[in-house]
């Protein structure tokens, strides 16, 4: 399936000379802006890896395969569809055949069941395009200290694309809504190898029947690739991409809370203790919820950490910032250590849920090392916080970025 | 060899596994550390997913850490491991892949 691969790189030591594939350059600069901070071992075994139709990415886990865009793609804030990130829990992934496809709805909480082929979405429902952000709940996980198990992201398990589909509530409710339903599930076609919990996300009703919510088969124009969920994948603007099941094969409107493990147990975080918005009520229990909405933050794309500018010589500092759907309102930056904040410009806007670019002019005269911190604050006057929110899972990540420009 | 063995079990697992799903044949390539236990890891663990899951989240687990890890892929993710094998692999893993004694 991924036969066709190619090690770029790798800076790995005693493993490199294992294999003839693997080319010996030195580390890539895309694996040398990783955040100094993640765990060693995640430095370490990081690779850039070129998988079948992908540019070469940041390599986290080869089985079930996770990918991570490097940072260079976030300049344009629409990131190619080769450069997206890979993210699964299932190692089992089949390749679907469009033609063959089907996705059944159904569900105690459907009035009738029904199997649609893509032509016949295609056709029946109206197409519709929405820019947002797919952002994975643990992006940036690697950078919490203390580190928590999982896969050790830096801050690339993101990216912003402009979706294509039918609408969510569209066939929901071609097929029939009971009054008594409560959740919606998706589960796609991808599987455990051997065993473990099948990979079923559920969302409440009321975020199903929202406008912007997608059965997403277009990406940037083009069909969705297959380690991005070819050919539909569901598309939840605002919220983590946790609920953005691919290669989606079932839909079950439901009366009763979704039993899956992936909701029970998995991606939970503390209640309360975020500035969470949009609540998931039927699946809070124990103190715990499932994560929703997409935290305020922002991201500095040039220059690198630890940059040399000479003294005088002006600087465009650019990035990007996003929020779970309010919009971002403003970016500021301080170069004080967060005494004072002056604004950002703020570039094209794609709309609530995209990715919005930011631009800041420099001209340091004093030498020395210059630290820069920029922060984001979104349309409900959330502004991402200075210290972490721990959290078992490592979710949320958005605490301001600090870079530091040796101005000499 | 040792390394070459080992690479040469890899392959074997990743050949048994390409029947289910799809391999990486590049994952072979991620070689765990040859110490006491290695064996019984690449046995129980690597059916299910590559090595760089151990070596992506070093070194910061204690004994404890790694415990509840083997753990959940027991009883979470339904991996088939007889306790002994369990204990071996806690054992290898805290002391190859765990948090780096402070003095």
């Amino acid at each position: 399936m991924i036969a066709r691969r190619q090690v770029i790189a790798a800076g790995i030591g005693s493993l490199a000379a294992a294999f003839a594939t693997r080319v010996r350059a030195g580390v890539p600069p895309e694996l040398g802006q990783q955040p100094p901070n993640l765990p060693e071992g995640a430095r370490t075994s990081a690779e850039l890896v070129r998988i079948d139709g992908k540019l070469p990415l940041i390599k986290r886990t080869y089985r079930p395969p996770n990918f991570e865009t490097p940072l260079k793609y976030f300049a344009e804030p629409i990131t190619r569809n080769d450069a997206f990130f890979v993210r699964y829990h299932a190692a089992a992934i089949p390749e679907v055949n469009a033609g063959d496809w089907r996705l059944t709805v159904a569900g105690d909480g459907a009035s009738a069941q029904a199997s649609f082929s893509l032509a016949e979405l295609q056709q029946r429902f109206t197409q519709v395009d929405v820019t947002a952000v797919c952002l994975c709940s643990g992006n940036r996980r690697g950078m919490f200290e203390p580190h928590v198990p999982g896969i050790q992201w830096g801050p690339g398990a993101m990216g912003n694309a402009r979706w294509s589909g039918v609408r969510l509530r569209d066939v929901l409710n071609a097929v029939g809504v009971r009054k008594e339903a409560l959740e919606v599930s998706f589960d796609g076609a991808d599987s455990a190898l051997l065993t473990g919990p099948d990979f079923v996300k559920s969302i409440p009703l009321w975020k199903a029947l929202e406008a912007d919510a997608l059965i997403a088969f277009g990406m940037n124009g083009e069909p969705l690739p297959h380690w991005n969920g070819f050919p539909a994948r569901l598309v939840v603007p605002g919220w983590t991409a946790t609920y953005w099941v691919k290669h989606l094969a079932r839909i079950d409107v439901l009366t009763q809370p979704s039993a899956s493990f992936w909701m029970r147990t998995g991606y939970r975080i503390p209640a309360n203790r975020f500035p969470v918005t949009e609540r998931f009520v039927s699946q809070e229990a124990g103190g715990t919820t499932p994560i929703t909405e997409i935290a305020v933050s922002s991201l500095i794309v040039e220059p690198a950490d630890g940059m040399r500018l000479a003294a005088g010589r002006g600087l465009e500092v650019r990035g990007i910032a996003w929020d779970g759907g309010a919009g971002i309102a403003r970016v500021e930056y301080s170069l004080d250590g967060g005494a004072t904040w002056r604004r950002a410009d703020l570039g094209a806007d794609f709309g609530r849920f995209s990715f919005r670019p930011w631009k800041i002019g420099l001209s340091p005269r004093e030498r020395g090392p210059l630290a820069l911190q920029v922060r984001a604050t979104n349309r409900l006057g959330v502004s991402q916080p200075e210290e972490l929110i721990r959290n078992p899972a490592g979710y949320h990540h958005n605490i301001i970025q600090r870079i530091v420009i040796e101005v000499v | 060899m040792r390394k070459r063995s080992a690479v040469a079990s890899l392959i074997v697992i990743a050949l048994a596994a390409a029947t289910i799903g799809p391999v990486h044949a590049e994952e072979s390539a991620v070689v765990l550390k040859d110490a006491p236990g290695r064996d019984t890891v690449q046995a129980n663990c690597l059916a299910c997913h590559s090595a760089d899951y151990i070596v992506m989240n070093s070194p910061f687990l204690d004994g404890k850490g790694w415990r509840a890890s083997v753990t959940k892929m027991i009883n979470v993710m339904g991996a088939p491991i007889t306790a002994a094998d369990a204990e071996e692999i806690i054992r290898y893993l805290t002391a190859n892949y765990g948090v780096t004694p402070r003095p």
